[in-house]
């Protein structure tokens, strides 16, 4: 846990204290109310409150947690989005935002994302092949001459008839249209795939297509995976190791077969217990109560102490600190400390 | 058959005339639910399910109708009746939940006074205070905490979570004996997904309620439903107990959407994928629909094949079932 990046043991990707704060700025009316003796304040959203991970060469990494956990933002931020408030963005040892901008122009086609919903995140009015073509053009993966070829070879990677390339996406099926953000990601050869709820909107038949193609090309493009989804089942599927997040705070990390084992926080398993599941018939068990708090006035101490049914008076006052329980494995809970 | 089932529906069909064609939406399908009984209605999207759903509420608009078959609520046929024969049952002896809650609430008037109208609406001579009582009372069950202060909340002030909550309150009111759930969770966190499938099985094992779920999601139904129907563009394909189809599926689309599902077993393995897509309501092939995308299907597949019972206990649509002793890939 020391803070140099060579005790990483090589970590392809590490964030490091990484924050994001939302900021409601006050407008115009709020301000003049404040000059009149209100007392109205900005509103600061803490979507991500000094997160670490770390993601070796080849590995896929699981990000999950329910809506307002901060799960997508970190995403972005790691795909270079969004800037971050505080913290860094390490790829392959050096520091994003120290970069020199050919490094960090690298880097960010190094690192992709794909997204939930593939008709908001592809442009109706351009055809499949100006989709998948633009950038590797752009960035000189490709020259304009070899850009048919390329995108040919592209969308057959990806299981699209290259017959189809000068439609739009309209005309595709979800299932098709997932594929081609997933085309215009591989263009321009990127080593690390930030996939947001990228199987959420799709028919299970669907799901379970694109799935295959994901480990498909992990195997055959030697990718590294961070696989953001709300789906346990998914998360169990794919991935290597998984990273529990709850409103901004990552709370537990294990390799899935732990997770899944011997969930160690009592979120996780809160969540491992609620997710509907083929072999689970017939609810018997107490739900936990309550909601996700807001992330505009999250709670003292553990976020989850107000629904935790082992909650103590410590837990309401003292943030507890994600550390290792077990050899690679992380929780943040008082209960850990016996 | 000892008891009347709440709800049988037979051979329904509901036809949508579009310019581009005629879409058969529901295309010949039955099922019945009987009292404190819950039946997951499951299917991909454009496999009819939610049609099915508006079609037993008499919901369906233009350019859709029913164009066959029977919805027998408690014997009597409910397609024979006029619109203000079906607004005296709609809300009162059966009622719908909408996957988005916006669909059933008002967004300008407060709770309260949406739940005291449902009361009235059914029943004119209850005073407002016993009205409110008993809305109160339902909102408790649902699990909305400190309903007194909440009823007099607007919607827009609930989480998407309490939203559903007081839809489902409101489907509850005035104690109906059959409800129709359409995907009420789909928009929902997992943890608040939890709680709802909760409190949905508690009631309907108290109150003897029939409730029919329909989903895209066959995990949450494994564990709120007794039986299951699954249903492939705009047909049933199979149905039966739940145990029996989610352990031994019989029909070919059923055996292929289980081996979908990634989970526990799955890790490191490819997921069986079904080839293909679900067809458009507008070009379905003739005979069976799944014909294309089925490993089994042959020359036999060119004909619509009947509703079978190749199992005790199992309606399948189909020439070529997984039949027991089989090896089931």
């Amino acid at each position: 846990m020391s803070g140099s990046s060579s005790a990483n043991g090589g970590a392809m990707l590490e964030v490091r204290d990484l924050t994001k704060q939302f900021v409601k700025r006050l407008d115009l009316a709020a301000k003049i109310a404040v000059k009149l003796g209100s007392n109205l304040k900005e509103e600061v959203v803490h979507a991500v409150d000094g997160v670490n991970i770390q993601i070796a060469p080849g590995e896929v990494v699981g990000l999950v947690g329910e809506s307002g956990c901060g799960k997508s933002t970190i995403g972005r931020m790691i795909a270079g989005i969004l800037p971050p408030t505080a913290g860094d963005i390490i790829y392959k040892g050096q520091v994003v935002s120290g970069m020199n901008e050919a490094e960090q122009k690298a880097t960010a086609l190094a690192i992709q994302m794909i997204f939930q919903d593939p008709m908001s995140s592809l442009n109706p009015r351009l055809r499949v092949q100006d989709i998948i073509g633009e950038a590797p053009v752009l960035h000189g993966v490709v020259d304009a001459k070899g850009v048919a070829g390329y995108v040919e070879e592209v969308m057959l990677r990806v299981g699209l008839d290259p017959e189809y390339r000068r439609r739009y996406p309209h005309q595709f099926s979800g299932g098709q249209r997932q594929r081609i953000g997933i085309a215009r990601a591989l263009a321009v050869n990127p080593e690390f795939l930030v996939c947001d709820e990228a199987i959420a909107a799709l028919d299970v038949s669907i799901q379970a297509q694109v799935i295959n193609l994901f480990m498909d090309l992990r195997e055959d493009l030697d990718l590294t995976y961070l696989f953001i989804s709300h789906d346990l089942s998914v998360v169990e599927h794919i991935s290597d190791r998984v990273v529990i997040m709850y409103l901004g705070r990552v709370v537990e990390v294990a390799n899935t077969d732990d997770i899944f084992e011997t969930a160690n926080h009592p979120y996780t398993k809160a969540l491992l217990n609620e997710v509907p599941r083929l072999d689970m018939r017939g609810l018997d068990y107490q739900p936990i109560s309550g909601e996700i708090p807001s992330p505009l006035d999250p709670p003292p101490g553990c976020h989850f102490h107000p629904r935790c049914p082992h909650a103590t008076a410590r837990c309401s006052e003292e943030r507890p600190a994600l550390r290792e329980i077990a050899p690679g494995r992380l929780a943040a809970c008082h209960l850990n400390d016996g | 058959m000892s008891e009347q089932p709440t709800l049988a529906v037979e051979n329904l069909e509901t036809h949508f005339f579009t310019k581009a064609g005629v879409a058969k939406a529901v295309d010949g399908v039955s099922f019945s639910v009987n009292r404190g009984e819950v039946m997951g209605l499951v299917g991909e999207s454009g496999s009819g399910k939610s049609v099915t759903g508006f079609s037993i509420m008499g919901l369906v608009d233009p350019p859709g109708e029913v164009v066959g078959g029977r919805v027998l609520y408690q014997g009597q046929n409910l397609l024979d009746l006029d619109e203000e024969g079906m607004r005296k049952l709609r809300g009162n002896h059966v009622a719908m939940i909408f996957q988005d809650p916006m669909m059933t609430l008002n967004p300008v008037l407060r709770i309260d006074t949406q739940m005291i109208e449902t009361v009235k609406a059914h029943e004119p001579k209850v005073s407002n205070d016993e009205a409110r009582s008993r809305a109160r009372d339902v909102l408790g069950q649902v699990g909305i905490p400190s309903p007194d202060e909440r009823l007099k909340a607007y919607p827009h002030q609930f989480s998407g979570g309490m939203r559903q909550r007081v839809a489902i309150a409101i489907a509850l009111i005035n104690k109906p004996d059959l409800i129709i759930a359409d995907e009420p969770t789909t928009a929902l966190d997992v943890t608040i997904q939890g709680q709802i499938l909760y409190e949905a099985q508690k009631l309907c094992r108290e109150t003897g309620t029939a409730l029919i779920w329909i989903t895209h999601d066959l995990a949450v139904v494994a564990g709120l439903a007794d039986k299951i129907c699954v249903m492939y563009a705009g047909r049933l394909a199979e149905q039966g107990k739940l145990d029996d189809v989610l352990d031994h599926p019989v029909h070919p689309y059923t055996v292929g959407l289980l081996g979908s599902v990634p989970g526990h077993n799955t890790r490191g393995h490819r997921l069986y994928q079904i080839p293909g897509m679900t067809p458009s309501l507008l070009k379905v092939p003739p005979g069976c629909a799944f014909k294309d995308r089925c490993p089994r299907a042959d020359g036999a597949c060119e004909v619509l094949p009947d509703i079978t019972e190749p199992v005790p206990g199992r309606q399948v649509r189909c020439f070529h079932p997984h039949l027991e002793g089989e090896a089931v890939e």
